[in-house]
């Protein structure tokens, strides 16, 4: 559906992004995943046509963006980064001109208006100007006018930045609901987003995309490199258990956790080790309270991805 | 010619809803009626001397001494508010971010423009419209001649659509609105200017300059004639402007 070959932009003498590819496939939720000022914004803007990559193409349902721009932007719908709406119009007015410009008219226009404003709860605010409305009704109203014509790419920048915690669940919800049918490519900096919304992830750090994988494999893989991780809570002498864990083969470190009997043991990544594990405490007599795996979390892997990063460039 | 119909609508509508058209249009109005008002003073006067003075009474002519001046001080006052109405139709549009939008619908940047550029016409006819109760008072009170009147307004409107075209290119190359209207207006009175210049620049180049003067192509439009070197300098005056704002838009696709 999308396809980026080797996008590189400059602004002035600088790079925003280097030798960018990447591709996106049919009903798919991917997301762009980066601190700020990674690149994802400029990504974004060169695949919904706003800008021109310096070099590198990209191809939506095989029209290249730079020739065939018009027909591209047809398939898309765009939420830019902070919602910028035509303050001084009402949301009606504002869908309407919106609608008009994607093609519609007549029935059909008023149809669509009715539509999105339903799915994006504004169906009773309709009259109001945009310039009173709040944050998180007017991150509604761009969500609406992306919607309008139902194209069947949505790309969202930041859809939740600035919302409040109930705001964030409802269009992450909108979000989540619009997909199947729909691409939905999304960027973001906000990592439960990702975790709860999406198929795949592209993680991307100064200009260049470090990692690209479901959020699961992301995770296991990093886990694969960290070890396997397992709190344990156990009734015992402290000093023995934790020298009883160490001697266990394959186990490589034995913290002691915050709680009276709580360990965090690392080993190698099998999980056979864990029946090893419960079967030396119960044969030293001693009370296994707890015992669960502590999964590497997204904000770790990420974490984890950007300072290997750091890593690789300074060495 | 919809998506152009929509642009149009929408510019129209944060046109009329911005107190900067009001302010524009209601010292517009002031400082014309007040120009006109003068201008009837004099040839009111000037009438009172001619009673006792027939030779006086030859040269007393309505269209002359009352609405050929007007237009002239019309394209004054023009010149200083268009600029402000102009200012905001692409600045602002890049200042709020709404530039995004308008880059990313399917629509063509000939059609965006075309669409501002027709309501910024439909403001200025507007603004322009406030002025025919003064003629009707002439009207009343005396027998203008409608045909020189009507050849006026179209040269003022062409004249205004000049200053429009002008004022779009300015606002596309910024996203600060008063740096726009200082560029358009600055370059709107230095094109005023080289109708002067033939005193200073000599023949050759005085002339040449005098031809790219805007108000020098609206003296014969107030004087009720109207003349294809006119039309022709002020239509390719438009067409130049609002071709180079649509290669400045269009930059954006090969600037990388």
């Amino acid at each position: 559906m999308i396809i980026a070959e080797e996008l590189t932009k400059y602004y002035g003498l600088k790079p925003a992004i280097q030798e960018v590819s990447f591709h996106v496939n049919k009903g798919e939720i991917v997301a762009f995943l980066g601190p700020n000022g990674a690149g994802k914004t400029t990504i974004l803007r060169i695949l919904t046509c706003f800008m021109s990559p310096t070099s590198g193409k990209v191809l939506v349902d095989g029209l290249d963006s730079r020739t065939d721009s018009l027909d591209v932007r047809k398939r898309i719908g765009f939420l830019p980064e902070n919602v910028p709406l035509y303050n001084d119009l009402s949301i009606n007015r504002f869908l309407a001109f919106s609608g008009s410009v994607k093609g519609l008219k007549g029935e059909k226009l008023k149809d669509e208006i009715e539509r999105t404003t339903l799915i994006c709860g504004l169906a009773d605010q309709r009259d109001r100007l945009i310039k009173y409305l709040s944050k998180g009704l007017k991150q509604r109203v761009g969500l609406a006018q992306a919607l309008l014509n139902d194209p069947p790419i949505l790309i969202l920048d930041e859809p939740t930045t600035g919302l409040d915690p109930a705001q964030i669940i409802e269009i992450r919800e909108l979000i989540k609901n619009l997909g199947g049918e729909r691409t939905v490519l999304l960027s973001t900096h906000i990592l439960p987003e990702v975790s709860q919304l999406c198929h795949r992830v592209i993680i991307i750090n100064k200009g260049i995309i470090i990692a690209e994988d479901t959020p699961d494999n992301l995770s296991e893989n990093i886990q694969k490199k960290k070890g396997l991780r397992t709190l344990i809570r156990i009734d015992g002498p402290q000093a023995d258990v934790r020298n009883k864990l160490l001697s266990i083969e394959g186990v490589s470190q034995v913290v002691e956790g915050e709680n009276k009997g709580e360990f965090m043991v690392k080993s190698v990544s099998d999980d056979k080790i864990r029946p090893i594990i419960a079967k030396t405490i119960v044969e030293s007599n001693w009370g296994l309270v707890e015992m669960r795996s502590k999964d590497i979390s997204l904000e770790e892997v990420f974490v984890q991805l950007v300072t290997e990063e750091k890593g690789d460039v300074e060495s | 010619m919809r998506q152009i119909a929509a642009i149009f609508k929408k510019e129209l509508s944060i046109s009329f809803s911005s107190p900067i058209f009001y302010a524009a249009t209601f010292i517009f109005l002031v400082i014309s009626g007040y120009f006109f008002f003068s201008n009837i003073a004099v040839f009111n006067d000037y009438s009172l001397r001619a009673a006792s003075n027939p030779y006086l009474s030859d040269r007393l002519n309505l269209s002359d001494m009352v609405v050929k001046p007007f237009f002239g001080d019309l394209s004054i006052i023009l010149l200083l508010m268009l600029p402000l109405i102009t200012m905001r139709l692409y600045a602002e549009e890049k200042k709020e971010g709404t530039i995004e939008l308008l880059f990313t619908y399917p629509i063509s940047d000939l059609a965006t423009l075309t669409g501002k550029f027709c309501a910024t016409l439909v403001v200025l006819l507007a603004m322009l419209g406030g002025t025919i109760p003064y003629l009707i008072i002439l009207e009343i009170f005396g027998t203008p001649e409608w045909g020189v009147i009507l050849s006026g307004y179209l040269g003022i409107i062409l004249m205004g659509g000049s200053f429009i075209s002008l004022g779009i290119f300015t606002s596309s190359l910024t996203e600060n609105q008063i740096v726009a209207a200082v560029l358009s207006f600055g370059a709107l009175l230095l094109l005023w200017m080289f109708g002067w210049a033939r005193a200073i620049a000599g023949p050759e180049l005085g002339r040449i300059l005098e031809h790219i003067s805007l108000v020098k192509h609206l003296d014969s439009f107030a004087r009720g004639l109207i003349d294809s070197r006119d039309l022709v300098f002020y239509f390719s005056f438009i067409f130049f402007w609002l071709f180079l704002t649509l290669r400045f838009l269009n930059s954006r696709y090969w600037r990388g």
